[in-house]
């Protein structure tokens, strides 16, 4: 009995042992993953989307450079005679989430704006629900809102753009101008979409950046936060393409962003092998990311990250070679303005995209220079130099 | 009964010890064996990829990173073997690494008063569970189920799910950092914690604590009889999972930074460490040390599929059915031991016979 009960074991071991050697082939045809997917594979890559944000990147853009959040490309405009109202209006807005960064820097922008406003009398109130990434949650806010709310516009900025779109017609219903922005939802109902280039944009910039450095054959470890989410996944999508255009390989990971998981990826991928640049597709990602190579005393990298201090603060005290992708933060405040230019009967663009300029090492000391007092987590394209309370509510963040 | 004497399974207590390699070949039989010879597999296999982590130094990192998780599986291992789960300990990681991340912030001289209300949280939150459980009789799973919401509601609460700032460096040095030595030349401070956790918690596994937690998990009702106050041991199980899970926290916000989902999903790991390591579900059986075995492995393992390269959307696949594969492996030889023996069953002229043959055993009427 004894002397079975150990072969059983050993057999088992043995039995384990092919199970691990099973998942080997990937690895000896040329390292996994670096060798399957490509851009063209990648259901998420859309190659009009991506030929329209490449043009957009170098569009002229309407109105003040010195107020990035009120330019727009040229295209059709919303005549504001139907909206306009002659007393303070009330906001509605159905907020995704605030669960990242990006997010509460764009809130706090909003609720500095929202107090302009209140001041000059346009905006009586804005109610807000926060649907903590749930796109039922949302589509209850939303309905909430049409039902009850007695709102006189709606601000929208979806979770998920296919969920949320019964929700956003019926609000289209009320007649009430409906403000969508960040991510898009699939009616063309609404008054106006406010965003910013967009993340096949993010992702054309931020490839480009490792891929004009790179030779064919040299490898990028790319760090991605979610599968699924179309933010993430159209940056990934295009930078993938570029990728594959320049003969560069690469493997991903799904990270979570959780930064114990970013470390471990990386430090495996650098015992494994020399690598050249690492792509993340959220500047969250990109600290523990420079902290892995430290740790394991190796040269940092080409490691890019997008408008967060942390990454740019880390970019500036190591000398990297780095690059921040830019979502621009400040069509918060946007969108907001742009539902209450409408009610002053100002026409406003149908599709409203505003600017979205990455920051190089040329302007990483002046964009330094103008958020020195500000945390880590705040986000540099936030657009609030010019409003009242700047820089006392970025810098004690406090989320409204 | 002259019937039972005769009979050869009856094993009497053999003062003297069996030789070391059978006692060593006997123990490899067992679950809690068996995960060493898996571990050394899978190391191989791990430096087989990469000869360079075959350097002292560069194993030894390999090892820090795995000590959080292995730490959290030392302090699930006690509530497991006193027959509850404790499913909060990833919660209470998120908790700790928030705190210690807003509230050192950038001042070393904030660290020992932090460090002190982190433990305090610690004992809050092991109490909690272990009174909830034996004195209100709430099952385990449901209890640290509750707990675990409430501690991630709270993460949730104060960074809205965003990542937040680094505390100190100085506070960091335990999770990042290590010692330079002669001949091993790096040695991580978490791999020192990692055997300092595990040194007392043999300890501890030693000590009446111990062998009354594993007596209290195999039969409650005995260790009662026996004069030992069962809640309080489950309720010391609690405490000890709770204060690993924040020491796991201290490495991890060494390690990696502040981030609320740090540690989510880390209490299943533990569980999985600990049974892969052939501690039984249900309590009373299991090695500490197996367990902790049983962690390595499982870090082992995700840290051989990142080298093999499996794609990161198929990874979750391959790695839950591996851990099947690990869990039949150390399982079956448990099944095998505890099932009566052959030999005792009166053996059957056909056996091949198929479901319509009445086996001896289910002759008695079904469904009464």
């Amino acid at each position: 009995m004894q002397r079975r009960t150990s072969r059983l074991a050993l057999v088992g071991a043995g039995v384990f042992a092919l199970a691990l050697t099973a998942c080997a082939p990937g690895a000896n045809a040329g390292g996994g993953s670096e060798s399957e997917p490509s851009a063209e594979a990648n259901p998420w890559f859309d190659q009009a989307q991506f030929d329209l944000e490449n043009e957009r990147r170098g569009a002229q853009f309407e109105g003040d450079p010195a107020k990035p959040y009120l330019q727009y490309l040229a295209g059709d405009m919303v005549a504001a005679a139907d909206y306009a109202l002659d007393r303070p209006g009330k906001v509605c807005f159905a907020n995704a989430s605030l669960s990242n960064t990006w997010r509460q820097t764009g809130w706090i922008t909003m609720n500095q704006q929202l107090q302009v406003l209140q001041e000059q009398g346009v905006v009586q109130q804005m109610e807000t629900r926060d649907a903590q990434d749930s796109d039922d949650t949302q589509v209850a806010d939303i309905d909430y809102f049409v039902n009850e709310g007695d709102c006189d516009g709606f601000i929208i900025s979806p979770y998920s753009p296919d969920a949320t779109t019964a929700a956003v017609e019926r609000a289209c219903e009320t007649g009430k101008p409906v403000i969508v922005f960040d991510r898009a939802v699939s009616t063309d109902c609404v008054t106006s979409f406010v965003h910013s280039i967009g993340g096949m944009a993010w992702g054309i910039d931020v490839g480009e950046f490792i891929a004009d450095q790179l030779e064919p054959g040299d490898k990028v470890v790319a760090l991605r936060t979610a599968a699924g989410v179309d933010v993430f996944e159209s940056r990934w999508a295009a930078s993938q393409k570029i990728f594959d255009d320049a003969g560069i390989e690469y493997v991903d990971y799904l990270t979570g962003a959780d930064p114990a998981e970013i470390k471990k990826a990386v430090t495996d991928e650098i015992a494994k092998g020399e690598i050249d640049a690492v792509w993340v597709d959220l500047g969250d990602q990109s600290v523990p990311a420079i902290e892995a190579f430290e740790d394991a005393g190796v040269d940092v990298p080409i490691v890019n990250g997008e408008d967060n201090m942390a990454y740019l603060r880390a970019w500036k005290e190591r000398d990297l070679n780095g690059f921040g992708g830019v979502y621009s933060n400040f069509q918060w405040r946007t969108a907001l303005l742009a539902l209450t230019q409408l009610w002053q009967g100002q026409d406003i663009p149908k599709d409203w995209v505003v600017p979205q300029t990455p920051i190089t090492s040329a302007e990483l000391d002046a964009v330094l220079r103008v958020n020195d007092e500000m945390p880590d987590v705040h986000s540099t394209s936030f657009g609030g130099e010019d409003l009242p309370g700047f820089p006392d509510a970025w810098r004690d963040r406090i989320i409204p | 009964m002259t019937g039972t004497v005769a009979e050869p399974a009856v094993t009497r207590y053999d003062p003297s010890r069996p030789p070391l390699a059978r006692r060593l070949a006997a123990g490899l039989a067992t679950p809690g064996g068996i995960v060493w010879v898996l571990l050394v597999a899978l190391l191989v296999a791990v430096v087989a990829y990469n000869p360079q982590l075959a350097a002292p130094d560069q194993f030894l990192r390999l090892i820090a990173r795995m000590a959080p998780v292995a730490i959290v599986a030392v302090g699930q291992y006690f509530v497991l073997v006193s027959g509850e789960f404790d499913l909060s300990m990833g919660a209470v990681i998120g908790v700790q690494v928030v705190l210690a991340g807003t509230l050192i912030g950038d001042d070393p001289s904030r660290i020992l008063p932090v460090v002190l209300l982190m433990v305090a949280v610690a004992v809050v939150v092991g109490l909690v569970n272990g009174l909830v459980t034996t004195l209100l009789r709430v099952p385990g799973f449901i209890t640290t189920l509750g707990t675990m919401l409430i501690l991630s509601g709270l993460t949730f609460y104060a960074t809205g799910g965003s990542a937040g700032q680094n505390p100190a460096e100085e506070f960091r040095v335990l999770g990042r950092s290590g010692l330079q030595l002669p001949i091993i030349g790096y040695l991580p401070w978490a791999v020192v914690v990692l055997v300092v956790v595990v040194v007392i918690a043999s300890w501890l596994v030693r000590r009446p604590f111990g062998r009354l937690l594993l007596l209290s998990g195999d039969n409650p009702r005995v260790a009662h009889l026996a004069g030992s106050s069962v809640w309080w041991l489950q309720t010391r199980a609690y405490l000890l999972s709770a204060l690993a899970a924040t020491v796991a926290a201290i490495l991890l916000v060494g390690y990696a930074g502040v981030h609320p989902s740090v540690g989510s999903g880390y209490e299943f790991t533990a569980i999985t460490a600990c049974v892969i390591g052939g501690v039984v579900l249900g309590g009373g059986r299991g090695w500490l040390l197996s367990a902790v075995a049983g962690a390595l492995v499982l870090e082992s393992l995700f840290t051989l599929l990142n080298f093999v390269g499996v794609a990161a959307t198929w990874r979750p696949t391959v790695q839950g059915a591996i851990i099947l594969v690990a869990m039949a492996v150390t399982v079956l030889t448990t099944f095998r031991r505890r099932r009566p023996p052959v030999r005792e069953v009166p053996p059957r002229s056909e056996p091949g016979a198929g479901e319509g043959a009445p086996a001896p055993a289910s002759q008695q009427p079904r469904g009464t």
